[in-house]
């Protein structure tokens, strides 16, 4: 996924000056009673794929509805390259949405369904064939033209849907689970396509899905929802590595948490005494939270070794070192998964990657040493 | 102990059965009427009863002479009366067509687009009138429409009119007991095929450019099709013979088909040239029942 404008991209979120390309100030959206979107800010930039990523009923496609002008938001604003689109109906929109259920219209063709758009826009005859051929050619459906919705697979309609949505050449595509309704080959093959697209076509892609795997091969960068609110924003491995609260770190891969007790608060370090690790987790840097306070230690499922023997020395004496019984485990080919009891009853995941063919196999109801790097917990106070 | 055999041994399968009874009844209360009909518009008035001379007659000499008369299908085309009368016919049918498309597509939009539980409700309204016989209703009309009548002495009493109004035995009030009594049967087909609409597709028309009548025209429309010519076809075709209505409401010279088949049948006892107009009624409408047959199947074929 080698991007070629992600060194640009990636100046444009940290620079406090740069100019948002989709601006979201303080939004809000209420069903009656029900908040579906609380008070959101967003900056988008050009050229970005940014994810909306969330459980259904977060709020996340209320919030891309509201971009497309379906919604109204009951407070706040959007700007779109500086334009309040505040009150602009969705047909004056310089947005382009791709539905999920792809809304193909059944009574045209392909050719006709790509076209619709332009027809609409007064385009020229001539220009409407050469951009809607063109455009079939991109998301290969060139063969297809005549072909009815009805009589085209999951995958070319998924296409057809994405043609007719980028051929007006939006400032923004809004793409509403774009791939949800595909199988998984299909999805994993699709996703490249759709970043190849992206890249040649310069289109800033603002994606809604509740797929984690999904949001971190597309975007630039994810927004964590969770009850109508962002409640992360930053890039693929910021969310990964650096999840700010317990949700984040469970939302976004697998991750076991480890609650916990501040010992010791030294600007360099940390230590957390855990009753349910029954050990005490050494951090390699210092984090900002009250003395005492009750804190959680996430440790990614990978970054945790086990061992049949008592790891080398950690330097930190008998922290980040615990002894436990091999549960279960779920052999999956390229990795395996391990679930392993400590003597607490907490049952952590772990997981190796299976390098060798022939390696002495750890079994079932083996003892084993789980150890990590002191860098490896990420320390959350919510 | 059983006396008969079971069904089963002499050939008659349970299925069978259920499959021949409607065909049986159709062919009972179908097929041989009609046959009659066609049989007496053949042949000649006769001072009798029934008031026609048989077609088989016995010609002596061992022989059966049939006697075929084309005379009441020619005299059908020689009086301009009965051509006068199915042209209006067509037309009365028609333009109660249109409006009723014109009152019950928005109806039936609306009740396709409500919650589920307002639509319940608005269809039971649409469905209501079939729990009276259509003869009261149209009774009923005629205390609304007559010159002292609710109508008129509603907006005499409002001072909007100083007179009442000449509404009753116009063909105004003929048009409007018509598309009264027909809406349903246009609201129905149509609502069930509004129904099956994927709103999501006018939300994507708009998102493409079309101001909500163009996302309408171009999307909504062309999808109802379907619905729109199953609806109108089961407007039209009793329309075109309807009989109850213009004779009670429309005036005396709302010259319809149905009337004159009645008037030849009743009155003039002139079985054989009404049999022939009922006949040529029915051979008019065959091309729209056929048209409406292939819209349904296609229809059905559709929501599969």
């Amino acid at each position: 996924m080698a991007n070629s404008g992600e060194a640009a991209k990636a100046v444009a979120w940290s620079d406090p000056n740069a100019r948002a390309y989709v601006e979201i100030d303080r939004v809000s959206k209420s069903f009656g009673d029900f908040k579906a979107v609380d008070d959101v800010s967003l900056k988008i930039y050009k050229g970005e794929i940014f994810c909306l990523l969330g459980a259904s009923g977060c709020g996340k496609t209320t919030l891309l509805r509201m971009l497309g002008g379906f919604e109204t938001p009951t407070s706040g604003r959007i700007l779109i390259d500086g334009e309040d689109m505040t009150g602009v109906p969705p047909y004056e929109r310089p947005v382009n949405m791709m539905f999920q259920s792809y809304a193909l219209f059944p009574h045209m063709n392909v050719e006709q369904n790509v076209a619709f758009g332009l027809k609409q826009d007064r385009v020229p005859r001539a220009e409407i064939a050469d951009r809607v051929a063109a455009m079939l050619e991109l998301v290969k459906l060139g063969g297809f033209a005549k072909r009815k919705p009805h009589q085209l697979s999951g995958g070319q309609r998924q296409r057809v849907a994405l043609a007719r949505s980028l051929v007006k050449r939006p400032k923004v595509l809004l793409l509403d689970e774009p791939l949800g309704a595909l199988d998984k080959k299909l999805r994993e093959h699709t996703q490249f396509e759709l970043i190849g697209l992206q890249d040649k076509l310069g289109v800033t892609f603002l994606v809604v899905t509740h797929d984690q795997e999904e949001a971190m091969t597309l975007a630039t960068r994810i927004g964590v929802m969770d009850h109508g609110e962002i409640v992360q924003a930053g890039t693929p491995s910021e969310i990964y590595e650096f999840p700010s609260s317990k949700f984040v770190a469970d939302f976004v891969g697998s991750v076991n948490i480890f609650e916990g007790k501040l010992l010791e608060d030294e600007p360099e370090y940390v230590r957390i005494g855990s009753e349910e690790l029954g050990a005490t987790i050494y951090v390699s840097h210092g984090i900002s939270a009250a003395p005492e306070a009750v804190v959680w230690a996430a440790i990614r499922p990978e970054k945790i070794f086990m061992s049949t023997e008592p790891p080398a020395s950690t330097g930190h004496g008998n922290d980040n070192v615990v002894r436990g019984a091999v549960q279960d485990i779920a052999y999956l080919g390229d990795l395996s998964i391990y679930l392993v009891k400590l003597p607490t009853g907490k049952v952590v995941r772990v997981t190796q990657p299976n390098t060798s063919r022939h390696a002495e196999a750890i079994t079932w109801e083996q003892q084993v040493y789980l150890s990590w790097d002191s860098s490896s917990p990420v320390v959350v106070t919510r | 102990m059983r006396i008969l055999p079971p069904l089963s041994k002499v050939g008659v399968s349970g299925r069978g059965l259920v499959v021949t009874l409607p065909y049986l009844w159709l062919l009972l209360f179908f097929v041989v009427p009609f046959v009659i009909v066609l049989k007496i518009s053949f042949s000649d008035v006769d001072l009798a009863i029934p008031p026609y001379k048989p077609l088989l007659e016995w010609a002596g000499k061992n022989s059966l002479a049939i006697k075929l008369d084309f005379n009441n299908y020619a005299f059908l085309f020689t009086d301009p009366l009965y051509v006068h009368a199915l042209l209006n016919s067509v037309k009365v049918a028609f333009v109660s067509t249109v409006l009723c498309l014109l009152i019950g597509y928005p109806i039936a939009y609306g009740i396709a687009r409500s919650t589920p539980i307002t639509r319940n409700f608005l269809l039971l309204l649409v469905v209501l009138p079939f729990w009276t016989s259509l003869l009261l209703r149209v009774y009923a009309w005629i205390g609304l429409l007559k010159a002292n009548g609710v109508i008129n002495n509603a907006l005499l009493a409002l001072r909007l009119i100083h007179e009442p109004l000449n509404m009753l035995y116009t063909p105004f009030a003929m048009y409007v007991g018509i598309v009264y009594s027909y809406l349903p049967f246009l609201i129905l087909p149509l609502y069930a095929n509004l129904e099956k609409m994927d709103w999501q597709l006018l939300e994507a028309a708009e998102d493409l450019g079309c101001r909500p009548w163009q996302a309408f025209y171009k999307i909504t429309l062309p999808l109802s099709r379907n619905g729109i010519l199953a609806g109108s076809m089961l407007v039209f075709i009793p329309a075109v013979g309807e009989f109850v209505i213009p004779a009670l409401l429309g005036g005396p010279n709302a010259l319809m088909i149905g009337r004159v088949l009645w008037d030849e049948f009743f009155s003039n006892r002139a079985w054989p040239v009404a049999s022939a107009v009922a006949i040529l009624l029915l051979l008019l409408l065959v091309p729209f029942m056929m048209w409406y047959q292939s819209v349904q199947a296609r229809e059905s074929a559709s929501a599969r």
